[in-house]
Parts: C-alpha cells; structure tokens; sequence
C-alpha cells in the first residue's frame, strides 16, 4: 500500500493528495478513498477498506446456522431483510428443504419492499450528494413507511433477523396488508414525483449523463452485477434468470439501460422501484392463509405450547438448541438477487453444529473495485456521483 | 451442465482431478500447474463472469501423502445458458497460485483479500497487498489457527498463526 505521505516525486509535480472519508458525508458509511489530483481533475483514486471489518466470515465458523441470521442483517443495512432471506435460501439449499407456500410467498413481499426501500436510499442520496435535496425527502417519507412494515413483521426496523432456517420468524400481523396496501399507491406517486424532479431536469442530467459510463463486456469483466450490469444493457437478474422463491410465478420485467452510466443507473432502479411495487400488488393478492415455517421439528422448532405440553416437542426444542440440526456434509453456493445485485453465500458443511466455512459474496465489492477506472479523468463532484450511483454499502463491503 | 465438464475433458485430457455434484452445484478439482488451462477453455465456452473467488482452510489435509492445506475455490457463471461452476485449487500452505487478473479484474480485489485473510500468494498479482486488514496486521484472520478473539493485534501475544508467513510484507 502506498504511503499517504506525499513522496518527493508529488511535492514537485502538481499533483495533491485529497482524503475523502472515512467519515465524509458522502462516503456511504466509512469509505476512504485516496484521490490524486491535478488540478481537479482526479489521476488517480485509491479506495482503502476494512474500516466496517468485524470478521462476519470468522465468526460465522463458531456459530450455529441459526445464529448467523443476525450476522447478516448488518451486511447491507439498507435492505437487512433481503440478506436474511438470501442467507435463509442458501442453508435450505443445504438442507435440501422445501418451505411452505406462505413463507416463500411473504418472503418475496418483504424482500421487494427492502428492494424499494434500498432504492430509495441509493437515488434518494445520490441525488442529495449531487445538490438536489428534494427528491430525497420525497422518497425518504415513503421509506419510513417500508421500515414500518418491517416493524410491524419483525419487530425491528434495520436489523430485522426475520427469517429462519426453513421459514419465518412469525406471520406477518393483520395489520400489515392493508398498511401494504397504502404503501403501493402512495410509494407510486413518489416514485412518479421522483421521476418529475429528476429525470427531465436539466441540471440533474448533465450532472449525471455520461459519467461513469461502461461498456457490457468491462462491466461482465468486473464482475458487476444487479442494477449497475443492468445499466450497462445486460438483462441479468437472478429472479428471472435462476428462479427461488417462485419468483417465475410473478409477472415482472427487467428493466435494462444502455451506457452504464450515472443516468441509466439511475433510471434501472426507478423502474425496478416500480417492477416491485408490481410484484407486491401480485403478492397481497395471492397471499394465502398456511404455515409460515416447515413441520420438520429436526429443522425448525417447535410451537411452544406443543414444547410445554409435550414430551416429544421438548426434545425436539432441546436438541436443536444445544445441538443444532442435523446437517448433510458438502459444499452449496446459493445466490439470490439483492438490491445491489448477486449476494452470494458459500456454504460449507463438515457436518457439524456450526458451518466449516462460510463466505458472503458482497455484490458491491466488484463494482468498487472498479472505482478507479471509472472516476479517472473526471472531477472531484464525478467521483461523488459515481460512488452514490455504486451504491456501495460499507457494512457489505467490509464484512 | 455436465457437458461441460465433458467438454473440459475431451478437450484437456486428464486435467480435471477430480468432480462431484452436490445439491445441483457441479464442482471440478484442478491442479494449479494446468489451471489457467482451464480458466482459458472456461472463457471461450462462455464462463465469463467470475462471480466469487475464495478459499477453505482444512489444516490437517493431505492428498497422496502431501499435505495440502488450502482449497482456493471459484465460481463462474455462464451468462447465456446460466450455468453455474465451481472450480477448486488445492494448494499447499506457501504456495502460490496463478493469478487471473489479467483474464478477469474482478480477481484484483478477491485475490487481495484472499491473501489478507488465508495468506495465499497468487503469482502475477500487480499489487497484492491486504485488501481488509491493515498492512502490519498479524496473521491471516481466517486460517483455522488463527484466534476467533484475534489475539492481541497490537502486540502479537497470544497469536498462534504464522506472522504473514514469515514476511513482513
């Protein structure tokens, strides 16, 4: 690693050497980027990590499968939900189980409203780094009916551990589908609002057209993937490409740009805002009454009034506690499609109560990585549109 | 799915070591002296996405009386047919392996970190420092070895794990 220190060779040329982050507002969570400049124009920029580094990896070899759960809600912390069902999938994948109707059918639901309100985020605050600080306060009342709804199926805002191997924490409350309900027209309407502010705004599109533009085949080769592949035209998704969760029962489309810049980035994820709404409106209306969790007590535990009346429950409650589940020996890879593109988990099982290993594949480390190729020659406010439009989220880049 | 691993074999006798397929994933062993072999076939066949690169750490392993202690594993993704593969390098603590950032750039920063966390060199790396941890970091946080409390990193007491293999690097 370079010395930040200016060495002879840059104290004699022009160039100089600006720190943006760790704690930069617009450095999205403790990002630092060195940037070498001359004049404002960026030569080179460095990113360092590691700063939101607490060995998820690590500690999820000393514990069990099911405590890893709230692990994964602080990796991307926008759309924690998504994380729990992603992680959920890959264990099931494991397990070799199906889930219930229901749980996949709520499981896709929450997981669209957490797209949405990631979404948000993203263009929200891209949008408020660039000087439009409207927009975001727009969206922003929109999101916190999202993480109301949250609330309201899992008790927690952000760090929401929803999900269980094999199903559901719990049933989604009453409440919750006619909340749903106001959230799909109310959530359109800022969406079309958003569109209105940004989208035809001259300052908005110069700002953003043309920066950090990239071609479908470097994109491919860096390994991108989700809204910002999609920006560069091709259509990848996994819910329709690689299906789980029924997601080929529900009629949505891929929303797919051309250029792959700042702009296209931008309109992907307007739409996709709106494929999800349609995916949700699709949701409420098959939504069915069933179990939320499977009836293999070897998996998932027992309702309680079975495990106080009932010898067997109670053995079943106490070995999966104090042993974990039974788990087959060999290796999965389960990928599914989160707000910033493929999360990936690497499962692998010895066989015994805790993974042997198990590895997060960060959708926004690729797409990072290429932050240096992709902000060279441009200005400083061009690196902080790109990084915006990145949507890297440090606690998923770091882990 | 398996025709490419068949296609593999047809076209690169002997080089795939070893393959199993658990739960639909299809893997393939490959020893590192013939694996940019591969990785070249798998680019033309239409692997061209490399989705993760990562390693296991098994400490006591041996293959054929040698010990072997890392499986530098990759998965690609075929992005017209969306077939998945795993491919496995095993690879003996100290050893390197190649490089693919000259094929792949998303090897740049996984390999990186690979090196950060299991101190596995890979050769033709333009830069390959730690990628999470910082550069006088002691140890390697994800080998077995290494303490789940890390040790003291600030002194190094307590820490069983090789200092970076014996380099200050």
């Amino acid at each position: 690693m370079e010395s930040i220190a200016l060495s002879r060779q840059q104290l004699d040329g022009d160039r100089m050497i600006v720190n943006m982050g760790p704690s930069h507002p617009t450095t999205h969570g403790t990002l630092h980027i060195v940037l070498e400049l001359e004049g404002e124009t960026i030569v080179k920029a460095s990113p360092r990590m590691g700063y939101l580094h607490r060995g998820v990896e690590k500690l999820g070899e000393n514990l069990s499968y099911q405590q890893f759960i709230p692990l994964t809600d602080r990796l991307n912390y926008c759309s924690s939900i998504m994380n729990n069902v992603g992680y959920a999938c890959a264990v099931e994948k494991l397990l070799g189980i199906e889930i219930p109707r229901r749980a996949q059918q709520i499981r896709v639901l929450v997981s669209e409203i957490a797209r949405i309100a990631d979404h948000i985020v993203c263009v929200g605050v891209n949008a408020v780094d660039i000087g439009a600080f409207t927009a975001f306060l727009y969206l922003f009342k929109q999101r916190e009916t999202a993480y109301d709804l949250f609330e309201m199926a899992a008790g927690q805002r952000l760090h929401t551990s929803f999900t269980r191997i094999g199903g559901l924490f719990r049933d989604i409350p009453e409440a919750f589908v006619p909340l749903a309900e106001r959230f799909l027209v109310e959530c359109e309407a800022a969406v079309d609002e958003c569109e209105r502010l940004l989208t035809h705004n001259p300052i908005w599109y110069n700002r953003t057209k043309g920066v950090g533009a990239i071609t479908a085949e470097e994109a491919i080769n860096w390994g991108y993937t989700g809204p910002c592949l999609r920006a560069a035209g091709v259509p990848q998704d996994l819910r329709k490409a690689q299906p789980y969760l029924g997601y080929e029962t529900y009629d949505f489309d891929v929303p797919v740009g051309t250029t792959g810049d700042v702009f296209d980035r931008y309109l992907v994820r307007v739409e996709e805002m709106r494929q999800s709404l349609r995916i949700i409106r699709q949701v409420l209306d098959r939504l069915e009454p069933g179990p939320i969790i499977v009836d293999d007590y070897k998996v998932a535990l027992p309702p309680k009034e079975k495990v106080y009346t009932r010898m067997e429950s109670l053995i079943h409650h106490f070995k999966l506690i104090m042993h974990g589940m039974e788990m087959p020996v060999g290796e999965v890879y389960s990928a599914t499609e989160a707000a910033n593109g493929e999360l990936g988990f690497y499962l692998v099982s010895d066989g015994g109560k805790n993974p042997y290993r198990i590895r997060v594949r960060p959708p926004c480390l690729p797409i990072y990585s290429s932050f240096d190729t992709q902000v060279k020659g441009c200005l400083i406010a061009d690196a902080v549109a790109v990084l915006g439009a990145m949507n890297v989220i440090a606690g998923e880049l770091d882990r | 799915m398996d025709m490419v691993i068949e296609h593999i074999d047809a076209q690169l006798p002997g080089v795939v070591v070893d393959r199993h397929a658990f739960r639909g994933d299809q893997t393939i062993v490959v020893a590192k002296e013939r694996f940019l072999e591969v990785v070249d076939l798998l680019h033309r066949e239409g692997f061209q996405l490399l989705v993760d690169l990562t390693a296991v750490d098994w400490p006591e392993r041996e293959l054929d009386g040698k010990p072997v202690r890392f499986d530098v594993v990759y998965h690609w993704l075929n992005l017209a047919s969306q077939e998945r593969l795993r491919v496995k390098v095993p690879v003996a603590d100290g050893e390197a392996v190649p490089s693919l950032v000259s094929r792949f750039k998303t090897a740049d920063w996984f390999e990186r970190e690979v090196f950060d966390l299991f101190g596995i060199r890979f050769e033709g790396h333009p830069n390959l420092e730690r990628l999470l941890t910082w550069e006088d970091f002691p140890g390697h946080a994800l080998r077995k070895d290494f303490p789940l409390d890390g040790g003291d990193p600030f002194c190094m007491e307590g820490c069983t794990a090789p200092y970076n293999n014996g380099e200050r690097n």
